[in-house]
């Protein structure tokens, strides 16, 4: 049987159906390894489909045979590849290092629940960016909502289910408001094909039900994806949930919405709705802009590492929304890329932190210090990863920042104060990640007597692989640039 | 071999080099072996890529597509090469002095040091030989990482605070001014490629290219004009090699050598001559270098003083591009050579000094040059040419850019090299007479004489190498002056 048509669906069912069957292995380790194989899989599958979307059309696939949009169609283009990657690259890494951490951290006896749970996530979000479908879209975003609301409580720390909680209903929010305003759209035109959504609007026009669905639908998906001031959730989900969920999260989950925000606003509405695309900005280029300062003054004055990093992920999402907000070719590329380099850099940053948090019991700064001369591989990968972070050139995140501050050029005097605003946010970055890696590598230690070793060679083979994925694509970024260019040529084909 | 692969071999042996320092830790003797065999390597690679230069050659290395239209490429051109050469040639001195030093002072993270020391040559050769604006950002950036851990290497809070100082300075400077100016250069010309005459001649106008020239020589810190000049006696915590090779030879040149680039390649000599909004680089130039000759005249710290002496120097390299006379242009790029051989000597006789004695201050000089007659013999040679007295290397360098600023008539370049010639000699000579002709006031104690040999006769071949240049200095001259021609 030839598989290859049947990728896209693979993608998503293959996690889907071992998620159940790890809830009835007993055995912890038989449990990681078929959770790693699977996500292994899943990547392969993503690459595979990466490779045929870099050869030529947009990969359509039809669930049994019923054609669209009668049946349920999957549909990847370039901006979905680029997730797919992302998702299943951050999940097969968090688990190749983290079976150790996850042991500590959660407990033997509930190790097969957790996988099971964290195959549903990955499930999810994969079905989110291959769905050609708006209500499967909020299907697969329920399951991986719930998926992660499992994985952040299962940590050790109680608060992590005040934090959870929070995060619950903020995401419940979410998707309402994002089924409010796709059940508007179905009213109007009878259908929840994305494709065919966006040419039966075409009839029902510029009316105000679809102005306010288009409200609903982005206001519910910037929720969803920590956009300021929507972002309350996140510092604490992050911060409070295990070490390596927070690495898989933290890399793919908001950037997920952003995606679904980004396929709606630009793909369904860009066309039917006069103005649409000035409305987009005018409200998401502000909080873009606060999101970007707030998020990394507060990463500065953070003592907690991981919470820092949440904020410095806050000021990220505004960078991505900002490229996209300027509504030009070159923003919109500056935008998918700046997706696909800041979640290698934040995945990277966060397994080295799952590293540390396998020796330290907390992670503020006062208590972490010093590690660096007992865990210098360790520690080495957290410094070159927050230097893609901060934008220093030979990393990943400069090829993003250098895209977008191009970008942002074309926009005369606005892209002047732009501009201002990335390079402050950028000398931000130098202050917040400074401070911690001068603080793990030339503090004192605090406690003396703590047996502080180096991670756990699993763990720094993931970590490494990440961080020389980093300065891979900051060297050569054709893979990512090809893929983002032809997505923003996409998705803006019809503006004049 | 190819010139391509002594390109790619150029910059892949230090950081081969590096990887293995880190790996062989364990056994320190294996460790220094391969710092000094990566340093011999490294030389001979660059300095058989020199007589294909000097015949007018240009090798190319392409390596790869950043992104669709950047390309992270190398191309050697004279001035580069001399700067390469250069760095090269003093690293393997500077090796040798390196293990006296850090076994003389029992310094610990010795791995560490050698590992992040080969990085940082790996990046001075990539910003030597890089072929375009952004190649040129990259391996700038990555020399200014590289060096944070050599500065903060004694890991106190004080240490660790000066390295905060360097680190922001410089990496705040090149991100808030050099990133902007170079994504202007390239939004107004659409290209970051270095050409001869350069790119920006009819792009840009007035004010603008005052604003423009502005944000790259002040964005470009490592050159260290006033007011970004801070991070540099900051850098001064280092151990003493890393203030020798880095912070005397390829940090501070990497900048200056950055500027030229940028003044000859991305702006073009003939369209700056054109402008009148960019006459007050040398000004400035001027200012720097009296300024801080005057405040080097108030520092009682050898080390600080040596900074306070470099950043004077590097000034009067760029006074002497922005001079724009071919003459001048000359003086700039013999005055990188001729300045390394003076400091990075006077930088090993301090560092003699303080592992033998532990002193580092000018009072405690007294008498040393009868306890240290090799070291201060070679200190007394190596202030002679920051002096700029015959028979040294500084004479050559100061002769040319002297004779530069008279052939363009430049009243302030002539009057800055009188004025600033008095204050060198004003503070160094004084070090000179009391280091020979003042008697100890007491004994030391523990009594010693000179450093341990590695360090005696690593500052004995640098203060040979000041003489040496005095007579011997077409090859670098040569070089120089295809850079005018051009």
């Amino acid at each position: 049987m030839n598989l290859v048509p049947h990728l896209p669906a693979l993608q998503v069912v293959l996690p889907l159906l071992v998620a159940p069957i790890l809830v009835l292995l007993r055995d912890a380790r038989l449990c990681w390894l078929a959770a790693l194989a699977t996500s292994v899989t899943g990547l392969c599958i993503a690459i595979a489909i990466t490779g045929q979307v870099l050869d030529g059309e947009t990969l359509r696939y039809a669930m049994g045979g019923w054609a669209e949009p009668h049946g349920i169609g999957l549909r990847v283009d370039e901006l979905s590849t680029v997730l797919l990657l992302v998702v299943n690259g951050a999940s097969t890494l968090a688990l190749l290092g983290g079976r150790a951490s996850l042991l500590e951290q959660v407990g033997e006896p509930r190790q097969n629940l957790l996988f099971a749970a964290w195959l549903l996530a990955v499930a999810g979000l994969s079905g989110i960016l291959v769905s050609a479908d708006a209500f499967n879209i909020f299907v697969f975003m329920e399951i991986s909502s719930l998926a992660s609301y499992i994985l952040i409580a299962g940590g050790p720390s109680r608060r992590a289910l005040p934090a959870v909680f929070k995060y619950l209903i903020a995401g419940t929010v979410g998707a309402t408001f994002y089924l409010i305003g796709v059940g508007m759209v179905f009213m109007m035109t009878g259908t929840l094909n994305i494709s065919d959504m966006e040419l039966r609007l075409a009839e029902v026009g510029d009316t105000n039900v679809i102005i306010v669905a288009a409200g609903f639908i982005t206001i519910g998906l910037a929720l969803k994806a920590a956009v300021f001031p929507l972002h309350a959730w996140m510092p604490n989900a992050y911060a409070f949930s295990p070490h390596i969920v927070t690495a898989f999260i933290a890399a793919c989950s908001t950037k997920v919405a952003l995606y679904v925000l980004l396929r709606m606003d630009f793909f369904v509405f860009q066309k039917n709705l006069v103005n649409h695309e000035w409305q987009f900005a005018f409200v998401l280029m502000p909080l873009a802009a606060f999101g970007i300062l707030f998020g990394s003054i507060a990463a500065v004055f953070e003592q907690n590492i991981k919470r820092a990093l949440a904020f410095s992920s806050l000021a990220q999402i505004g960078y991505i929304l900002l490229g996209a907000s300027l509504i030009t070719v070159a923003g919109f590329n500056a935008a998918v890329l700046h997706l696909f380099n800041h979640a290698l850099a934040k995945g990277a940053l966060f397994l080295a932190v799952a590293g540390i948090g396998m020796r330290f019991a907390h992670l503020r700064l006062d208590e972490v210090r010093g590690a660096g001369r007992r865990m210098p591989w360790t520690l080495t990968a957290f410094a070159v990863a927050g230097l893609s972070l901060v934008g220093i050139p030979g990393t990943a995140g400069f090829v993003s920042k250098w895209a977008l501050i191009l970008a942002v050029l074309d926009r005369g005097g606005l892209g002047v104060a732009l501009l201002v605003l990335i390079i402050v946010s950028s000398l931000l970055a130098v202050v917040y990640v400074g401070r911690i890696v001068e603080a793990l590598w030339f503090g004192e230690p605090a406690g003396k007597d703590q047996a502080v070793r180096e991670a756990p060679p699993m763990m720094l083979v993931a970590t490494w692989i990440a961080v020389a994925a980093n300065l891979w694509f900051g060297l050569d970024a054709s893979l990512p640039g090809e893929l983002a260019g032809r997505a923003a040529e996409d998705f803006l084909r019809h503006l004049p | 071999m190819s010139s391509g692969l002594l390109i790619a071999l150029a910059l892949g042996l230090p950081l081969a080099g590096a990887v293995l320092i880190g790996l062989l830790g364990r056994w320190p003797n294996v460790r220094e072996t391969v710092t000094l065999v990566t340093a011999l390597a490294l030389a001979v690679c660059v300095w058989s890529l020199v007589p294909e230069v000097m015949d007018g050659a240009r090798p190319v290395l392409r390596v790869g597509q950043m992104m669709p239209g950047f390309v992270i490429a190398f191309e050697v051109e004279p001035l580069g090469t001399m700067f390469a050469a250069l760095a090269s040639g003093l690293w393997i001195v500077n090796s040798v002095y390196s293990i006296g030093y850090m076994r003389g002072n029992r310094e610990a993270n010795q791995t560490r040091f050698y590992a992040c020391f080969a990085i940082a040559l790996a990046a001075t050769m990539g910003v030597a030989f890089a072929g375009n604006l952004l190649t040129l950002f990259l391996c700038y950036e990555a020399l200014t990482v590289s060096t944070y851990p050599l500065v903060s290497h004694k890991g106190d809070s004080a240490t660790v605070r000066s390295a905060r100082v360097y680190l922001g300075i410089l990496i705040g400077a090149s991100i808030g001014l050099l990133l902007p100016a170079i994504l202007w250069t390239q939004h107004l010309a659409g290209t970051l490629d270095f050409e001869v005459g350069g790119i920006l001649d009819g792009r840009v106008t007035g004010v603008a290219t005052g604003f423009l020239l502005g944000l790259y020589v002040f964005g470009i810190a490592k050159a260290a004009i006033m007011p970004v000049h801070r991070w540099l006696p900051a850098a001064m915590v280092a151990p003493t090699p890393v203030s020798a090779l880095l912070h005397a030879v390829a940090v501070v040149k990497a900048g200056v050598f950055t500027v030229t680039k940028v003044v000859t390649y991305t702006f073009g000599i003939d369209f700056l001559a054109g402008q009148s909004h960019v006459d007050w680089v040398t000004p400035l130039a001027a200012f720097t270098i009296l300024a801080a000759s005057a405040v080097a005249l108030a520092q009682s710290n050898l080390k600080r003083l040596l900074a306070y002496s470099t950043i004077s120097q590097l000034s009067y390299i760029v006074m002497a591009a922005s001079v724009l006379a071919p003459m001048s242009l000359t003086g700039a790029a013999v005055h990188m050579v001729s300045h390394a051989f003076g400091k990075i000597t006077l930088f090993f006789a301090a560092g003699a000094i303080y592992v033998a004695s532990k002193k580092t201050e000018l009072y405690q000089l007294h008498g040393i040059g009868r306890r240290m007659p090799w070291t201060m013999a070679a200190f007394t040679l190596g202030a002679l040419s920051m002096i700029g007295v015959p028979p040294t290397a500084g004479f050559v360098s100061k002769w040319y850019i002297l004779g530069g600023a008279l052939q363009a008539e430049n009243r302030i370049a002539v009057f800055t090299l009188v004025a600033s010639t008095a204050l060198n000699a004003a503070y160094f000579l004084p070090i000179i007479y009391r280091a020979w002709f003042r008697d100890e006031q007491q004994a030391p104690a523990p009594e010693h004489g000179e450093a341990p040999w590695p360090m005696v006769l690593a500052l004995t071949v640098t203060a040979g190498l000041t003489l040496a240049f005095f007579l011997f200095n077409q090859p670098v001259i040569e070089l120089a002056r295809q850079l005018v021609v051009m």
